[in-house]
């Protein structure tokens, strides 16, 4: 192999790989553009400043993500050729200083993402819920979830987990015996909701840590063992979807789910006498 | 230890026949086997089953018209009351059961809801639903152990060795629940849909019946049992509501 026709092969690779970089950016961009791929609709009342929220944070890390790749693209072709005799150009002062420059432009642009995308998440959890709002409690475990509604008396029971029998169907730990105000407390498989009405949920794990996800919600968050932890939102549409846990809790972590249900008034009003009636 | 003499007995009989001496079987036993029958039934209020969810599982829940409803207290119409587990406590052990309990996973339910069988007794677990299990015996005197089952899978192979109520139960679906109620006798007989029992096959003589509620708890009556004949033997448990 001569000199002359190791150069010219390392031109065609830089050359390929060049163009393959462009194709597979302006690919990744189109998907990202048409939005194939794409959270589905948005039922909450708070879920525009989220979408606001992810639009601009695609939007400026997905401008740096096509620049960078295209400068990456354009110096494979440029200097593709392999030629020995051009003088090396450096960063001034080396490496270091050059990975300190990084990291600053970086860390810059995460931090800026934060405090703006911290002001919308802040907006939606660390604000007071309705004073109105329908409280609903929610356990998790492995591998379900049960939601509590307080039953015509609007009051919860107590919790005794000492008590908790579920095949008996007392999956939460209610006292009716003792408690009157557990006796009408209604514990579902399903999260029924009305629909434009503010609900706060309170959630608590009896076992592990879980996840309580609803992408239609724009609502993802932790159950920790022994906290209880509020969410509030309000749906704006009628729906039915599925709630997903999202942190790995065990064997059956693929199979916990339930579904969400938002309800016309008239609908959670009749669905609840029913389960009254149970 | 009981066992252990009809062994020997057996074997001597054996012996003796092959010597030509006229000690055989059906000469000892001259009377005929008789049967204890009865209804489970109750008084109170029994506690309210609850219908089960089983949104999460669809191939589940479509196996189901209607809500499968929580089994603890199985009441059914004139106070009866099914998967009561009666037994001989003392009397007669019976014959060592041979024949298979089959235990199936079922539209996301445990059937039966309470299975009765004698040590070392074979038992088959099936799943026949399109979704995976983990059977869960929760014993404390027999070693614990779970299992996963996938669709599709074979049926687990399980003997007990030791006498044991052990609750079983899904560690994938927590609203399934069953019982294995391991005896160390053969005569042991589950409510049927009418709060109805039998044990046949038993040989003349007294009994010591048990009946047991997975909720109420055990009751005990003495019962004799004539040659060739059916004793009465019923039971009534109190039932509280909560």
């Amino acid at each position: 192999m001569t000199p002359s026709s190791g150069r010219h092969e390392g031109t065609i690779v830089g050359r390929i790989f060049a163009i393959l970089v462009t194709i597979i950016t302006l690919i990744s961009t189109g998907i990202f553009l048409s939005r194939i791929w794409w959270l589905p609709p948005d039922i909450s009342q708070h879920g525009s400043a989220i979408d606001r929220q992810i639009d601009e944070t695609m939007v400026s890390s997905g401008v740096l993500f096509v620049l960078a790749q295209l400068v990456l693209a354009f110096f494979v072709w440029r200097f593709a050729d392999t030629n020995d005799q051009r003088k090396i150009k450096t960063f001034p002062g080396g490496a270091t200083p050059m990975v300190v420059v990084a990291i600053i432009l970086v860390g810059a642009e995460i931090l800026a993402l934060t405090l703006v995308g911290s002001r919308v998440w802040a907006s939606i959890y660390v604000t007071a819920p309705d004073p109105n709002s329908l409280t609903i409690d929610v356990q998790a475990e492995q591998f379900a979830y049960y939601f509590r509604y307080p039953g015509p008396d609007g009051k919860f029971g107590a919790l005794h987990p000492e008590l908790i029998d579920a095949s008996s169907g007392n999956f939460v730990g209610l006292d009716p015996a003792n408690d009157t105000a557990a006796r009408d407390d209604i514990v579902s498989a399903s999260l029924v909701i009305p629909v434009n009405r503010p609900i706060l949920l309170q959630l608590h794990a009896k076992d592990v840590s879980h996840a309580f996800y609803v992408p239609e919600l724009r609502i993802q968050q932790d159950f920790v063992p022994g906290l209880v932890i509020p969410v509030h939102f309000t749906a704006i549409r009628t729906a039915r979807t599925e709630i997903v846990c999202t942190q790995l809790c065990g064997l059956g972590h693929y199979n916990m789910r339930a579904y969400l249900e938002v309800k016309t008034d008239a609908d959670f009003q009749k669905w609840l006498n029913e389960q009254s009636a149970q | 230890m009981h066992r252990r003499n009809l062994s020997i007995l057996a074997l001597a009989v054996l012996v003796s026949a092959a010597a030509g001496t006229p000690l055989h079987r059906s000469a000892k036993v001259a009377v005929a086997p008789g049967s204890i029958e009865g209804t489970i039934s109750y008084t109170g209020t029994p506690p309210k089953m609850r219908p089960i969810d089983m949104a999460k599982e669809p191939t589940c829940a479509k196996q189901h018209a209607t809500p499968v409803m929580t089994e603890s207290v199985d009441a059914r119409p004139g106070n009866t009351l099914a998967d009561v587990v009666v037994y001989v406590s003392a009397g007669d052990q019976g014959p060592a059961a041979t024949q298979t309990v089959v235990y199936d996973q079922k539209g996301c339910q445990y059937v039966p809801h309470i299975t009765a069988l004698e040590v070392n007794q074979p038992m088959e677990i099936f799943n026949h639903d399109q979704t995976s299990h983990n059977i869960h015996p929760m014993s404390k005197t027999n070693p614990e152990w779970n299992k996963s089952q996938p669709p599709g899978t074979p049926p687990l192979h399980v003997t007990y060795a030791k006498p044991e109520f052990i609750p079983v139960k899904c560690n994938v679906h927590l609203w399934m629940h069953g019982y294995f109620v391991v005896l160390n006798i053969s005569h042991s007989s589950v409510s049927n849909d009418n709060g109805k029992f039998s044990l046949k096959g038993l040989p003349p003589g007294k009994y010591t019946l048990t009946a047991w509620q997975e909720k109420f708890g055990t009751q005990t009556q003495e019962v004799t049992v004539g040659s060739g004949a059916t004793a009465k033997a019923d039971f009534t448990f109190k039932a509280v509501q909560y």
